[in-house]
């Protein structure tokens, strides 16, 4: 094992309550900078609860959620931590205190991106709208909020193409130029998910988190989201967190797998050992902890 | 790709059933009718209340209802409710409409005049001209919030009264007339009241956006709407019951009217007419009004469709589509409904004072909850975000009902006791129903894509989303 | 003291109008999602009901017992009004179901200025005056100190009514068919549609009974204040919206309740501080519970799943 690069996310007793009802219980991992880290379990075991606490949806119960733009060390955490504040410049980069922050601004600020379960995209407007409504900011910024934009400043006109740009490097990424015109809506359902993650990192996300993005695509579909999410991580360097229940595309990509079940974790390494630990194999045939193993010595077999 | 619905297979017409459902709808119309049409509550002589018959209009109803449901099932042909056609939107030909109903209205009070001479010129200048473009600048500004931003604002009458009540209280007030007269003389302020008093109305009617919208652009949906419907309910209570600054029910009188930059519009010496070496007649404010409440308009068209083309604008429509997916794009949705907001609703105020200077008066009668209906209405008729869309549905809605006070001939039909303007509110809600029922998504079928890399496509309207607030 | 007393009759007199009158908002939003704007002048509609109805008993039929006329005006009334709900329903409202949420926001509106229009149309733009009954009152205590509590019959009648129809309306939704379907329908429409139930009917019967129940609030409001006119749809339906959503929208308990509440507020409000406000009161109450406790004092919270 290398040393130990600061990791990106580092995830530390989160806890999630609804009620009295615990869907996570004092969870830590961490997502390591530029790799792809899955998190799986059986359904109902709370990955897209972690989702939503880590991208600002809920607010955490209680837990540290820490994300590092560049390196930072113990002391600057303190000090955040101590302050009070949502974040703050280190020697080397920003660092942040996800659970203290809203979530439009964990994107804005903290450069993390998400996709959702049930793809949410903006289907009355075109493909290429789509993807410059995920430039807003820096777009909002150019145009002088607004009014310099009004008055046509070139400011904005530059910003605006530029943006047009990077929308075209991801549309040609994800093989949708020819519908760039058309409403996202119109697109099947396997194109849709490739613009909601294309949308995404248009976002220019230090961190993509994904949430089931290979559901109801068919084996072809997910070999070139596989493949997609590669390159992604190859070529831009961006850290991937990644909830799946589609073992190939996992174990295939994963740098790290989490697994989650009831809310707790229980296992957490790299896809090998995770796809060979009877806990898992346990937790997802459902089967009696006095029978593992038998588990394993069938498996073994 | 044009796929279209399959038309479901005609049944074969069978005279009995079709009778029989006739009649079901004539018995219907007599249950409707009984008492409310059959019985009419009046006050004899003596002031107490007695009941008058009235069956013959129940009779005539009850025809009609029979009749026109025979018809609605004879009729193959009329237009039932049929799934919209899956054909690509049209290029766009909408440019061409523009040019042509800007040209239109800008010729507007000239063809009046041409038509119909200075006597008549002014009514039909004035009544309808001039109440529609206010309805259309209305209907424009309220697109920002409801059309392009999704926010349902039942309320919008609220930010038309601040406008208006911001520049008559301004113009009218002692002190502020005391202070310009000290400054700058006592001329001044009567000539220039209302061109300075534009901007600051709609400054105010958008702070007061700003003030209203912070607490409740959570809310969702339906309950946004009602909230907003409070507030105007609220606002318009306030006006008519802080007597010491608005006067109630009394209203505000004597509100400078608009001078042409300077030169009042009287039959003085100093005045308009006699600048330009021109005879008097009240026809020339008229048509001036008619310019500014055009250029108004104009001015709330330009922006909007800027906006539209500006981060901001996108972010609008994208909240209408989609707010959660909005935040997972780093947008801060409440700053952005905030703007569509206080946009809206200064747009609002700049129509207000327009109101308050072109009427001379106003009172809290003028700003009821079924002012914001109205507009809210013209808005969802017109095809939520269309520019066009708003404007037509403007024209026909206050043009149809306004047309209602020409249409003396009805009075040789009906009787002469018949007053067709007791029917301009009914038909209006009728009309607002039908409407809805055949065009659910409004008049312009298609939304205009802000930004494109090949050609701009129009997109349909059932891929639109309507918004949650 | 007598005098708050005096205005707690008042107060629930007043609220158990509004009660009845918010049990057919809170019912069909929970069964559609729909606000049905015109429920204020459906109301409206069934006071001018109640009122011709009468005359036309004691003038033109000369029937002499109150209580017999009473009677047929109450089932007259609900009868005509429930066929005018039904009839919207169907015309107005069945039509724009399902596709898009504003659609049928805007034909409700149109509806309520159709029949706002209508009255003032065919019965006259005037107050109409109602002849005076039941104008008997049971003194409660006879004033010590100057002020005289009173109880009149109307007001018994009111909130007996009142609460008689409450029960057997309790009875039909929890305990018959018609309820279950009901309240099915309100949880998963489809679902419910899947497993036979006839959605169609169930929702077309939840706007007859709101109506059914206006109606019966129409009456009563017809004799208490005794004048109609026809715009009285819109305030007093507001109102019984407000009732609504401070009880918890969907919930009938809430409806209820919030219709108590607005009563006595409203009735308090007049009395101590000012009655030129109070309709101000009221709608500050809505926008109050509307933004702090959006689910109302019974209802259930509705969360968006992310």
């Amino acid at each position: 094992m290398s040393v130990a690069a600061p990791p990106l996310l580092d995830v530390e007793h989160l806890t999630m309550r609804f009620g009295g009802l615990v869907a996570i219980d004092a969870l830590s991992f961490a997502a390591a900078r530029g790799e792809i880290t899955a998190i799986i379990g059986p359904n109902g075991a709370g990955k897209t609860t972690v989702f939503n606490c880590i991208t600002g949806f809920y607010k955490p119960t209680s837990g540290r959620l820490l994300l590092a733009l560049g390196d930072a060390d113990a002391g600057e955490v303190a000090a955040l931590t101590a302050s009070g504040r949502r974040w703050r410049n280190t020697a080397k980069g920003q660092i942040f205190l996800l659970e203290r922050m809203p979530d439009y601004e964990i994107v804005a600020r903290a450069h993390v991106a998400r996709t959702f379960q049930n793809i949410r995209l903006f289907p009355g407007m075109t493909v290429l709208e789509n993807l410059i409504v995920a430039q807003h900011n820096p777009l909002m910024a150019a145009s002088g909020w607004t009014v310099l934009g009004l008055f046509g400043a070139r400011r904005y006109v530059e910003a605006e193409a530029r943006a047009v740009e990077r929308a075209q490097y991801w549309l040609d990424k994800v093989g949708l130029m020819e519908r760039a015109d058309d409403p996202a809506g119109d697109l099947p359902y396997g194109a849709q998910r490739r613009l909601e993650i294309a949308r995404a990192m248009c976002t220019e996300p230090a961190l993509l988190c994904l949430d089931e993005p290979a559901a109801g695509l068919n084996p072809r579909e997910s070999a070139d989201l596989t493949a997609f999410l590669k390159s992604i991580q190859v070529e831009h360097g961006t850290s991937i967190l990644l909830i799946e229940h589609d073992m190939s595309v996992v174990m295939e990509i994963s740098h790290r797998v989490v697994v989650l079940e009831y809310g707790q974790k229980i296992a957490d390494g790299p896809p090998d050992q995770v796809r060979n630990d009877p806990r898992v194999i346990a937790a997802y045939l459902g089967v009696e902890d006095e029978e593992v193993e038998k588990v394993e010595a069938e498996i073994a077999r | 790709m044009a796929v279209d619905a399959a038309e479901p297979p005609r049944t074969a017409l069978r005279p009995l059933a079709v009778l029989k459902d006739a009649l079901g709808t004539a018995l219907l119309a007599l249950g409707l009718a009984v008492p409310i049409l059959a019985l009419r509550t009046e006050q004899n002589i003596s002031n107490e209340l007695i009941l008058q018959p009235r069956w013959n209009y129940v009779a005539i109803a009850v025809l009609a209802a029979f009749m026109a449901r025979l018809l609605y099932l004879l009729v193959p042909a009329l237009p039932r409710r049929r799934k919209a056609s899956r054909k690509a939107g049209p290029r766009v030909t909408g440019r061409a409409i523009s040019v042509a109903g800007l040209v239109l209205l800008v010729a507007y009070p000239l063809l009046a005049l041409a038509l119909v001479g200075q006597g008549g010129a002014i009514k039909w200048i004035d009544n309808f001209g001039i109440q529609i473009l206010i309805y259309i600048m209305l209907g424009w500004g309220l697109n920002i919030v409801v059309g392009l931003a999704g926010l349902l604002d039942l309320g919008y009458v609220a930010f038309y009264a601040v406008g208006a009540y911001s520049y008559a209280l301004l113009a009218t007030s002692d002190p502020v007339k005391a202070f310009m007269a000290e400054w700058l003389g006592p001329n001044f302020w009567p000539l220039w009241a209302f061109w300075i008093c534009l901007p600051v109305a709609g400054l105010m009617a958008a702070f007061w956006g700003i003030l209203l919208g912070f607490p409740v652009l959570r809310l969702r949906g339906d309950y946004l709407a009602i909230v907003t419907l409070a507030f105007g309910e609220i606002i318009r209570l306030v006006l008519i019951n802080w007597v010491p600054v608005t006067n109630g029910y009394a209203g505000i009188t004597s509100i400078p009217r608009p001078t042409f930059f300077g030169l009042p519009f009287n039959a003085s010496d100093s005045g308009f007419a006699a600048f330009f070496g021109l005879p008097f007649t009240p026809l020339y404010r008229t048509i001036f009004l008619f310019y500014v409440i055009l250029a108004l308009a104009l001015l709330t068209n330009w922006v909007t469709l800027r906006l539209r083309r500006l981060p901001v604008g996108r972010a609008w429509e994208a909240l209408r589509e989609d707010e959660i997916a909005c935040r997972a794009l780093g947008i801060n949705t409440t700053n952005t409904k905030l703007t569509a907001f206080a946009i809206g609703a200064g747009f609002g105020g700049f129509a207000g004072s327009f109101f308050a200077a072109r009427q001379g008066f106003i009172s809290p009668e003028s700003f009821t909850f079924m002012e914001s209906a109205i507009v809210v209405a013209i808005v969802v008729l017109g095809g939520m975000g269309s520019q066009i869309g708003v404007a037509i549905a403007a024209i026909a809605m206050i043009g149809g009902t306004e047309i209602l006070r020409e249409l003396d001939w009805l009075k040789r039909v009906f009787g002469p006791d018949f007053e067709p303007t007791h029917y301009r509110m009914l038909l209006f809600g009728l009309a607002m129903v039908l409407l809805m029922i055949w065009r659910p998504r409004g008049l312009v079928a298609f939304r205009q894509p802000s930004i494109f890399l090949r050609e701009r496509r129009a997109v349909r309207a059932d891929m639109v989303r309507e918004g949650h607030g | 003291m007598e005098y708050f007393i005096q205005q707690m009759i008042n107060g629930v007199t007043l609220g158990s109008i509004y009660g009845l009158i918010a049990i057919g908002y809170t019912m069909v939003f929970g069964i559609i999602g729909m606000v049905n704007f015109a429920h204020g002048d459906v109301f409206m509609l069934s006071t001018f009901i109640a009122l011709i109805f009468l005359m036309a008993l004691t003038q033109i039929l000369g029937i002499g017992s109150l209580a017999v006329a009473l009677f047929v005006v109450l089932i007259a009334g609900m009868l005509l009004t429930s066929l005018w709900a039904w009839a919207i329903e169907r015309l107005a409202y069945r039509p724009l179901r399902g596709s898009f949420r504003l659609a049928p926001l805007i034909s409700a509106i149109g509806m309520s200025i159709f029949l706002s229009n209508l009255v003032q149309v065919t019965q006259g733009p005037r107050n109409k005056p109602v002849p005076s009954i039941l104008s008997d009152v049971i003194m409660l205590s006879s004033g010590v100190d100057g002020y005289a509590v009173t109880l009149s019959y109307k007001q018994i009648l009111i909130v007996v009514v009142t609460i008689v129809l409450l029960v057997a309306f309790w009875y039909v939704v929890q305990k018959t068919a018609l309820g279950r379907a009901q309240r099915a329908c309100e949880q998963d429409r489809r679902m419910a549609a899947l497993l036979g139930i006839d959605v169609d009917r169930t929702i077309s019967l939840t706007f007859v009974m709101g109506a059914a129940l206006a109606a019966v609030a129409g009456l009563m409001f017809m004799i208490y204040y005794g004048v109609v006119h026809f715009n009285d749809g819109f305030v007093p339906g507001v109102k019984a919206f407000t009732a609504a959503v401070l009880g918890g929208i969907g919930s009938l308990p809430g409806a209820v309740l919030g219709g108590l509440l607005i009563g006595l507020i409203e009735t308090l409000w007049s009395a101590y501080f000012s009655i030129d406000y109070k309709d101000v009161a009221t709608f500050s109450i809505l926008v109050v519970t509307l933004v702090f406790l959006p689910s109302g004092l019974l209802g259930r919270p509705d969360v968006e799943k992310v």
